[in-house]
């Protein structure tokens, strides 16, 4: 495994009490890279993301960021060390203003070169953000929420972004948005693990593609392999 | 008259209602314990003040205070957060602890009553247009509205504050977020004790310091949380109000149904808006 991936992952293996759901997954994403995380509804996609997160405690595997081991980790000292969620359903704190939402996650200080987003940052990336500043973020629309909860976890200071169903439930008009967005990360260097259920758009924007199914890496190739050659994609996604 | 002393009576209990179910009901909204064991950290500071009033009344608060915020801090990190998550571990434990309490608070303080003069300055009366107040009564009263106050500010206006609702509004995801939220849950305990003690360390003067208190107040401070709505400050403050009038004026005029009419209005309120006056609909 080559030391200059931002995060790297080897023999993940999770479960949901006694059901196993990830077998030995193994991945790696380089700096400033997209890698598309693709697979079925229960290929075990969101499980991937809540174990790299922390958040799902019965897990093995090694987890590297940057190169240090933070298998062992908590969810709230992987979010310290650059690892940052935008959850699937968003989860932005709903009774918290946009501010507030911003403000208890905020890195004020990161280690190690990493970048400080300020609130302005945030708002040049996300004008619509910066008018409802004071506005509970429960009552803002859904497009609005998934723009603050991006915002939410850049504030953070991650080297590494992960991003669960972004585009879930988000008109076209927003998702092309929120598309533009990803693509400025990755210019600004950050590496993103993008779960995505709309093919086109992960297709457009990732680097790398792997392709999940029942929990194990069934597929994996530059995204450009795989829109050269749809069938391939349809082999694994497809309804049988 | 009668009714006039009467509502500043009510008003000075409630304010001493406010201090200890404030902590209880921030405590239970965040932590999701309810902490048994809140009386009986109220009696300690009751009985801590009476043995450092040598520091001066204003001394022996703080201190009495002070050590029931640390003592409330050991105890969440040492017990309380091993049974997160199991109710009926939670509750035994609580009540167990506060046995223990009050059982040690007897064998130190022996079980007489300890009566604690209010400070020199406030042992007077204050008379408006004819009319005469006690001076400890009012002052308890507007030490209650400073505290509601400084609460209030600390929760909604600071970090700290938006930090600790987060973590109400969705733990996981705020732990996710960096968001220290074991040590959130400390400085809530600590807190939560600390102004139990400091509210116990207030009553003794009107109420005199004895055995058996914590248990006396404790079944107030969960009518006042039911009352206003778990976790929520204003309901805290508008709960111990109307505690604090039904009981008093329930002593007052039929001291033989004070149970009754104390417990009734909470039937009635879980019964029609089980969430409280100000509590928010369980998600």
């Amino acid at each position: 495994m080559p030391s200059d991936a931002a995060l790297s992952f080897s023999a993940l293996n999770a479960f949901y009490g006694d059901s196993h759901i990830l077998h030995d997954v193994s991945l790696e994403v380089a700096p400033g890279r997209i890698l598309a995380l693709l697979g079925r509804n229960g290929a075990g996609k969101t499980t991937c993301m809540n174990a790299l997160a922390g958040l799902l405690t019965s897990r093995t595997g090694r987890i590297l960021l940057n190169g240090r081991d933070i298998s062992a980790f908590s969810p709230e000292a992987i979010c310290r060390a650059g690892l940052a969620l935008v959850p699937q359903g968003r989860r932005i704190f709903r009774s918290l203003s946009v501010e507030e939402n911003l403000a208890v996650a905020r890195c004020p200080r990161p280690p190690d070169g990493r970048v400080a987003w300020t609130d302005e940052d945030i708002y040049g990336l996300f004008p619509r953000l910066k008018e409802r500043r004071r506005h509970p973020a429960g009552l803002m629309s859904g497009g609005e929420q998934q723009m603050l909860a991006i915002g939410r976890a850049l504030v953070t200071a991650p080297r590494v972004l992960l991003m669960d169903e972004p585009t879930e439930g988000l008109a076209p008009q927003i998702v092309a948005e929120v598309g533009g967005i990803v693509g400025r990360l990755r210019a600004a260097g950050l590496s993103v693990i993008l779960v995505e259920q709309h093919m086109a758009f992960a297709l457009k924007l990732a680097d790398e593609v792997v392709v999940i199914s029942t929990g194990r890496v069934v597929d994996k190739a530059p995204a450009s392999a795989f829109q050269a050659d749809p069938a391939r994609l349809e082999e694994h996604l497809g309804v049988h | 008259m009668f009714w006039i002393n009467g509502f500043l009576n009510s008003f000075a209990f409630g304010a001493i209602l406010f201090l200890l179910a404030v902590g209880f009901s921030l405590i239970f909204g965040l932590m999701r314990v309810a902490n048994l064991a809140h009386g009986a950290l109220f009696m300690l500071g009751g009985y801590i003040a009476t043995s450092a009033v040598g520091l001066g009344f204003a001394g022996a608060v703080l201190v009495a205070g002070a050590a029931c915020a640390v003592f409330g801090g050991i105890l969440e990190r040492t017990l309380i957060r091993r049974l997160a998550g199991r109710e009926l571990a939670q509750v035994l434990g609580t009540l167990g602890l506060a046995f223990i309490i009050a059982d040690q608070c007897l064998l130190v303080w022996s079980g007489d009553p300890i009566a604690q003069p209010a400070p020199e300055a406030l042992r007077g009366a204050v008379g408006f247009g004819g009319i005469v107040f006690p001076a400890y009564r009012l002052a308890l009263v507007a030490l209650a509205l400073v505290a509601f106050v400084g609460i209030w500010a600390l929760v909604e206006r600071t970090t700290l504050g938006a930090r600790i609702r987060a973590a109400v509004d969705d733990r996981e995801m705020a732990r996710a977020m960096g968001i220290p939220v074991s040590r959130l849950f400390t400085t809530v305990f600590c807190l939560g004790a600390g102004l139990a003690g400091i509210g116990g360390a207030l009553a003794a003067p009107i109420m005199s310091v004895y055995p058996g208190l914590d248990s006396e107040m404790l079944p107030l401070a969960l009518l006042v949380v039911i009352l206003g709505g778990i976790g929520s400050l204003t309901g805290a403050l508008a709960g111990s109000l109307v505690i604090g009038l039904v009981y008093t004026f329930g002593q007052m005029l039929l001291p033989d149904l004070a149970y009754v009419i104390l417990f009734l209005p909470m039937v009635v309120v879980l019964a029609v808006r089980p969430q409280g006056f100000f509590g928010r609909q369980a998600a």
